[in-house]
């Protein structure tokens, strides 16, 4: 595909990412007018109108966007990198893994003191998370063999995420399962955007550097050696990366499935399968797609807590059972 | 034979109640709910209230925690209860009916009491409470104090202040609750209750801002963990908006349940706006 075809995809998808970032601001409980809205963004004073677009509104839209750019890019890498294409943050039981290590940190009361310990510990858990999946998938590029590892993951993080918080002495903990599998960012504020958004950054830097390596890998491993692109500094920035960001995102979102699946999955018919070219793309329609969700639930059930996983996860399911089908033809 | 028994202890009753407190008076009262183990524990005489619920000595929800320290606890099970031998168990609606109907077919009385949701059905309940106990002169002096410090807080302002209590995970209070009750007797007007809420109800962290209130009530959250609900508390749209000056902190205890201490509540608050009254914000 010639550069140009490329910024022809690149183009309309980052005008619908300020679309939807602009449309996020708009959409809300409290009904404020177009100009007023935008116009409080700017302005200073405590007006309760500028307290509820700064506050509360812009760091929602932040979140939004950054959280679905960093799972939409370690989607498209950890496809490229295991070279399976089930695999993403949520399958591979990365998410799950984050989740845990951020209930540890704030049920423990460890946050409270140590406000950096929340993107921390998830990003462990990520960490250690990626590491497994590592270590049990192996050599193996079965595609079977990483998604069980995966399972497996998930739902041990699962059950010791409902197990911390069915522990806690404070009645609203328990509750709170549905957060930390599901993933809101209902009520989000600005001290969120500054725990998270450094090392989502971060990690999207480390993944999108993956990039050229994995352009190489999708000829093969022994293709790629002869290339002389180094395997082993891929895979530790594919991991850092993601543990970096997914952790960060998982730590203040909770963990929101299935984006990173769907999003490289919609864009490779349109910028073909060039892991350099699919990963920028895949920020922006990781971006899209959460902003999406997010101001659905807002317009659709806004006097409800609808969770964010709930609709990713709706739109998610019967594409992962479409690509399993397919999978299941190839072999056949 | 065992006529013969039911009789003779039946007259012993009625003599003991001949000496005492009414005639009929329960002597074993076990109490089941947080708000008739705070009622019975005020009205009762002493030795009266055998055991109360083990929820009633925690201060999150109950006024009179300390105090329940001076009585044995009970868990809810039904056999922890009839091994208790009361001769009457006070509940409250919600309890498991599987264990009230199983202590009726032992042959307990059980007895049930609706929490309170307004000022006038707390002055019912604390009369109904006498009534059980065979106490129904402490019940009327509860009330005539209860009726008293409510009557010193009236005079109700020509264009009451906007109030809004606020809970954890965001949850304010509509109308028909005995906080908007409370509010409404310290000469505020309730925000859940211009909502149109009902009961206890979401109200977004963006409607709070817009509609401004005089006052933002928080509630004391004291548990020993933490826990993401609390969060919307350290929101800093909420910080920058509520000044020390336009927020007030009100036990959640004090209209949890219904009891003469719902008073305190309403005299905090009357006293609160009483002072903003006269330092224009």
């Amino acid at each position: 595909m010639t550069p140009r075809a490329t910024a022809l995809v690149y183009l309309p998808l980052m005008l619908l990412v300020a679309l939807l970032f602009v449309g996020s601001l708009l959409v809300g409980p409290a009904g404020i007018g177009i100009a007023r809205a935008l116009e409080a963004l700017w302005s200073g004073g405590a007006d309760p109108i500028v307290l509820v677009m700064q506050e509360i509104r812009l760091p929602r839209a932040i979140l939004a966007a950054a959280i679905g750019a960093v799972l939409g890019l370690s989607g498209a890498v950890l496809q490229g990198l295991l070279r399976n294409p089930l695999a993403e943050p949520g399958v591979v039981g990365v998410t799950s893994a984050a989740s845990f290590g951020a209930v540890l940190a704030i049920y423990s009361g460890l946050s409270a003191s140590l406000p950096f310990a929340l993107p921390l510990m998830a990003m462990t858990g990520a960490f250690l998370a990626v590491f497994l999946v590592n270590a049990l998938a192996g050599r193996s590029q079965d595609t079977l063999t990483v998604i069980l590892a995966g399972v497996a993951i998930t739902t041990l993080c699962g059950a010791l995420t409902s197990l911390a918080l069915n522990l806690s002495p404070n009645p609203f903990a328990a509750a709170e399962i549905v957060f930390w599998m599901m993933g809101s960012l209902a009520d989000r504020s600005m001290d969120h955007v500054r725990l998270a958004l450094p090392f989502i950054l971060v990690g999207a830097g480390l993944l999108l550097a993956t990039g050229p390596a994995l352009d190489g890998l999708s000829l093969g491993e022994d293709v790629a050696r002869t290339l002389g692109i180094g395997l082993t500094r891929t895979r530790l920035l594919a991991t850092l990366g993601t543990a970096c960001g997914v952790g960060a995102a998982t730590a203040v979102a909770g963990a929101i499935g299935f984006v990173g699946l769907v999003v490289p999955h919609l864009l490779r018919p349109l910028v073909g399968s060039l892991p350099s070219r699919l990963l920028p793309a895949s920020a922006l329609g990781g971006a899209a797609l959460v902003l999406t969700a997010d101001i659905g639930i807002r317009v659709v059930m806004p006097e409800r807590d609808l969770k964010l996983g709930v609709v990713t996860a709706l739109l998610g399911v019967p594409f992962f059972l479409w690509l399993v089908l397919r999978a299941r033809r190839e072999i056949s | 034979m065992r006529l013969l028994r039911h009789i003779l202890v039946a007259a012993a009753l009625v003599a003991a109640g001949a000496s005492g407190a009414v005639a009929g008076a329960p002597e074993r009262v076990v109490s089941m709910n947080v708000c008739t183990d705070q009622l019975a524990m005020l009205v009762a005489a002493p030795g009266q209230l055998v055991s109360i619920s083990h929820l009633t000595r925690d201060p999150a929800t109950s006024a009179l925690a300390e105090e329940a320290r001076a009585y044995p606890i009970h868990h809810g099970q039904a056999e922890e209860i009839f091994l208790l031998e009361p001769d009457l168990v006070i509940a409250g609606t919600t309890a498991r009916p599987t264990t009230l109907s199983m202590l009726r077919r032992l042959g307990v009385r059980v007895e049930q009491m609706p929490s309170a949701s307004t000022l006038g059905e707390i002055r019912d309940n604390i009369a109904h409470m006498g009534e059980l106990l065979g106490q129904p002169e402490r019940a009327r002096d509860l009330v005539a104090r209860f009726d008293e410090r409510l009557r010193a807080v009236r005079g109700r302002p020509y264009a009451p202040p906007l109030a809004a209590p606020y809970y954890a995970n965001g949850f304010s209070s509509g109308g028909r609750s005995l906080a908007a009750a409370v509010i409404e007797a310290a000469g505020y007007e309730n925000l859940g209750t211009r909502l149109g809420l009902e009961g206890t109800a979401p109200v977004p962290l963006e409607v709070l801002l817009m509609h401004d209130p005089a006052l933002l009530i928080l509630g004391t959250h004291d548990y020993d963990a933490p826990a993401k609900a609390q969060e919307i508390f350290a929101h800093p749209a909420l910080e920058r908006a509520f000044g020390r000056a336009r927020r007030i902190e009100i036990a959640n205890s004090a209209w949890v349940c219904g009891g003469p201490f719902t008073a305190d509540a309403v005299e905090a608050l009357a006293l609160r706006r009483s002072k903003t009254a006269r330092a224009p914000r």
